[in-house]
């Protein structure tokens, strides 16, 4: 299976100084890949190396021809000078008809929304007309930056099951950030952790095993947070090979 | 062409010219905060003026030179190692002292540098008006072409990344025609207040409108009834024009305000 992007060996500096080094990655069709790791870490640059708004200093990033990305960017400040409803917003910068607006919109979840001013709504509702939007396009791939900051923890997780329907419906590939090191997506069927360079890789259905797990995961998410506790106390000075312990726990 | 012979019709048609370019600009200007690069670039462009007298161009070439000049340094400048308003402040100001000592050292030449400071509108020609809406079409269509692209790029730079949208192109495409705005309005308002009528009737469109493109056009109709009524407020109360156009801006941004505050009173 081809896969809709590909990133070999992709270092990427801001200002002198080095963000990513050598990320080698690749999303599959349809898979949910969640990138965590603590702030600064660059996840954020990664996922704007993946959109084109970055450079990389070295290294590829490789999109599928013709690749249709929907993003949900980490958070969008709307001046309130700017008068804006649902329905504008989503036309933009390509008007999209009205049957195919509400569509979106109810498959994000926010169907009643179309005439609200944006400046006027809050976190949550917020987030579904980001989602709606980026699903106008019929996405192959999904990109969300930290789409649940701000969001309480069932926000959260509402929007994790939500993101989860959308796949299941669209059959697009997810690539998600999440700066929560130990919440992430059950359906996740990959996580990478991410600290200026991938620290590991797993599945979280093997962490969801461990009793960290179970004795931290709440009984009120309906299975849509999962936990994946990382510790990030050891040196990355060697910068080469990466087969530190918890990589193998992650696999157990 | 006779109805063109009477010099207040041409002033109220040069303002009418104006106020319908500045107003879309001006609503972008509002939103992305830009209200301070407007004055800079307006600022800068008395010394197009004094440069197109010396060279012996066109005073509309030499404002468009320099306003593009200033527009695109103040761009470039932009995020390395100071504060965009400090930024501004020290070019603003100090291309206006250039401007101005320019001037000064322009001999033989008789200038009226007030005509360029707050406008000269009652003097607009035929020719001028040529240019006035020659620009001011220029803008619009411009503005009107690039709408859509303009619109995401204010609201978010990776939201039109992820569309293919390069977002300093368009801050470019919005650089050119604040560039041509201040070239258009010089005649009219003058560098001083420039930034006036860029922003005042946008901002006065706020309460009413629901969408951006109504903003901007009720921005329009809002600037076409400040340079109008401006103007015959002018001639009756014997005032310089282009101040009394801005203060007619701002009664009717005073009262915008208000209605607007007292409309969110009712709703809640």
């Amino acid at each position: 299976m081809n896969s809709l992007i590909s990133m070999d060996g992709l270092t990427v500096a801001h200002s002198g100084n080095t963000v990513l080094s050598g990320v080698s990655l690749s999303i599959a069709p349809g898979e949910i890949v969640t990138v965590v790791g603590p702030n600064g870490s660059g996840k954020s640059t990664l996922l704007r190396s993946v959109i084109g708004a970055l450079k990389p200093s070295r290294g590829t990033v490789t999109r599928a021809p013709g690749l249709r990305i929907g993003y949900v960017p980490q958070k969008l400040h709307i001046d309130a000078t700017l008068p804006l409803t649902v329905r504008r917003f989503l036309s933009l910068p390509e008007r999209v008809s009205d049957a195919r607006a509400s569509e979106a919109l109810i498959q994000a979840g926010a169907g009643d929304l179309a005439a609200r001013q944006m400046s006027g709504l809050s976190g949550g509702q917020f987030q579904r007309v980001l989602l709606a939007r980026a699903l106008l396009c019929n996405p192959q791939l999904l990109i969300l930056d930290e789409a649940t900051q701000g969001l309480d923890q069932p926000g959260s997780a509402a929007f994790y099951q939500r993101i989860e329907k959308v796949r299941q419906d669209l059959g697009c590939a997810v690539l998600m950030v999440s700066h929560e090191l130990h919440v992430v997506m059950a359906a996740s069927d990959r996580v990478i952790c991410l600290n200026g360079h991938v620290c590991c890789e797993g599945a979280p259905e093997h962490v969801a095993s461990a009793p960290e797990y179970r004795a931290l995961f709440g009984t009120g998410t309906q299975g849509a947070l999962a936990l994946y506790r990382h510790e990030h106390n050891h040196s990355h000075d060697h910068g080469c090979t990466h087969d530190h312990g918890h990589q193998h726990e992650a696999a157990e | 062409m006779t109805l063109l012979d009477d010099f207040l019709i041409r002033a109220a048609l040069a303002g009418i010219g104006v106020a319908l370019a500045a107003a879309p600009l001006g609503c972008f200007v509002v939103w992305r905060r830009m209200a301070y690069f407007g004055d800079a670039t307006a600022h800068a462009s008395i010394l197009g003026v004094a440069l197109a007298l010396s060279f012996d161009v066109s005073v509309f070439a030499g404002v468009l030179a320099t306003a593009l000049a200033m527009a695109t340094t103040v761009s470039a400048l932009a995020g390395r190692g100071y504060a965009m308003d400090t930024l501004l402040g020290v070019l603003a100001h100090s291309s206006l002292a250039f401007g101005l000592v320019a001037v000064s050292f322009l001999q033989g030449v008789r200038i009226d540098l007030m005509a360029y400071l707050f406008g000269d509108i009652l003097a607009v020609g035929r020719a001028d008006l040529a240019v006035i809406w020659g620009g001011a079409v220029l803008v619009l269509v411009l503005l009107w072409w690039r709408w859509p692209a303009l619109l995401t790029a204010t609201l978010n730079p990776d939201l039109a990344h992820a569309a293919g949208i390069d977002p300093r192109r368009e801050q470019m495409v919005l650089t050119i025609a604040l560039a041509l705005v201040v070239a258009v309005a010089i005649k009219v308002v003058g560098v001083l207040l420039i930034a006036a009528m860029l922003l005042i009737p946008a901002a006065a469109a706020r309460p009413f409108a629901a969408t951006p493109e109504r903003m901007a056009v009720i921005a329009g109709l809002l600037g076409m009834v400040a340079a109008t009524g401006g103007l015959q407020l002018a001639f009756v109360l014997d005032t310089p024009a282009g101040p009394s156009i801005v203060c007619l801006a701002a009664g009717l941004f005073a009262a915008s305000s208000l209605t607007g505050l007292l409309l969110q009173r009712r709703r809640s």
